[in-house]
């Protein structure tokens, strides 16, 4: 069979899906983002909520995450996303509302509004992205570095008496009682693109039930600041990440009701 | 007993070389061409066509959504 009979728009099986422009994305070669904009563009587009979805956009690399998705965006101060987002989702509450944070902007200098906003129980979903360092300011270490793990601003690896531990921000807000769904998901392989996209998909859902705050926490690569190849990064981070940060559910009160 | 064929499109001028979905492909149909786009990045494409079963397991794992998929039942 000829290529150009299999390559027919009858035959199509995966193609990227329309929420997504065709803006070529400033992402480093590899880099977990694109993937997770892919899926919120999956989700957004199988929901048909493109008309509905406000995302904020945080700082660091994801700072032009307006860019790329074609729906409302806001953009906040470092960290302060969730506290924007309480805002629109209370003045506008019919709508789904999404923060998008990295580790240094989620869990380091917007500790407080993520606590609070999760604590309040607002009904947003937060997707947090956590590679374990300041990836667009050249690598420095983040809140969630890894014991050991070599950054620009600790050379010779994280020391527990000087750096403290790694901080598992979603353990920590699973505990809230504002929180109803808590997941830890990451993108490296199909399987685990294929779990995220449904995760990230039960989040918007619930969001929209009115009992909580949702968040989605992607462990992902940052092959540039870990100065690894796409693939290496993907090995690293699954022999070394996921130890400390293990994937699955952590909490999931509307489940749990079910049973 | 049907047999799936499959063929990618890559979208070179996007497509940055990451091998991300070399290495997601179970057939090894991909790899990264020796020629580069106007970036200078070598772009992925099919070497073995004839392996491929539209799996789309590369598509999924692409970060820059520039893999389509066709596949049909023979």
């Amino acid at each position: 069979m000829k290529v150009t009979d299999i390559v027919n728009p009858a035959n199509l099986v995966y193609k990227k899906n329309s929420v997504l422009n065709d803006l070529p994305m400033h992402y480093c070669p590899g880099c977990s983002h694109g993937v997770v904009h892919k899926l919120l563009g999956d989700i957004i587009e199988e929901l048909d909520i493109q008309e509905q979805t406000i995302g904020v956009a945080p700082v660091g690399c994801a700072v032009f995450a307006y860019k790329y998705l074609d729906i409302d965006w806001q953009q906040a101060a470092h960290g302060r996303a969730p506290a924007l987002a309480t805002a629109i989702k209370r003045l506008l509450p019919d709508r789904y509302v999404f923060t998008y944070q990295g580790d240094g902007d989620l869990a380091a200098i917007g500790s407080a509004e993520t606590l609070h906003a999760c604590n309040r129980g607002e009904n947003i979903v937060i997707i947090y992205i956590n590679n374990g360092i300041y990836g667009m300011t050249g690598g420095q270490m983040a809140p969630t570095t890894l014991l050991g793990m070599k950054s620009t601003t600790s050379p010779k690896g994280r020391m527990y008496e000087r750096d403290g531990n790694p901080l598992d921000m979603p353990k920590l807000l699973a505990g809230l009682d504002g929180v109803c769904y808590v997941t830890r998901q990451a993108v490296h392989t199909v399987g685990a693109v294929k779990k995220c996209r449904r995760a990230i998909k039960k989040a918007f859902e619930y969001s929209a039930l009115n009992r909580g705050t949702s968040i989605v926490e992607v462990v992902s690569t940052c092959n540039s600041g870990w100065k690894l190849t796409p693939d290496g990064a993907n090995k690293w981070m699954v022999e070394n990440m996921f130890s400390q940060y293990p994937l699955g559910d952590i909490k999931d009160t509307i489940q749990t009701e079910k049973k | 007993m049907a047999k799936l064929v499959g063929s990618i499109k890559v979208d070179i001028q996007k497509c940055k070389g990451c091998d991300l979905c070399v290495v997601a492909c179970p057939l090894d149909v991909i790899t990264l061409s020796k020629d580069a786009n106007t970036k200078g990045y070598n772009f992925a494409h099919m070497v073995n066509p004839d392996a491929c079963t539209g799996c789309s397991a590369c598509a999924e794992v692409c970060p820059e959504a520039c893999i389509t998929v066709y596949r049909v039942r023979v």
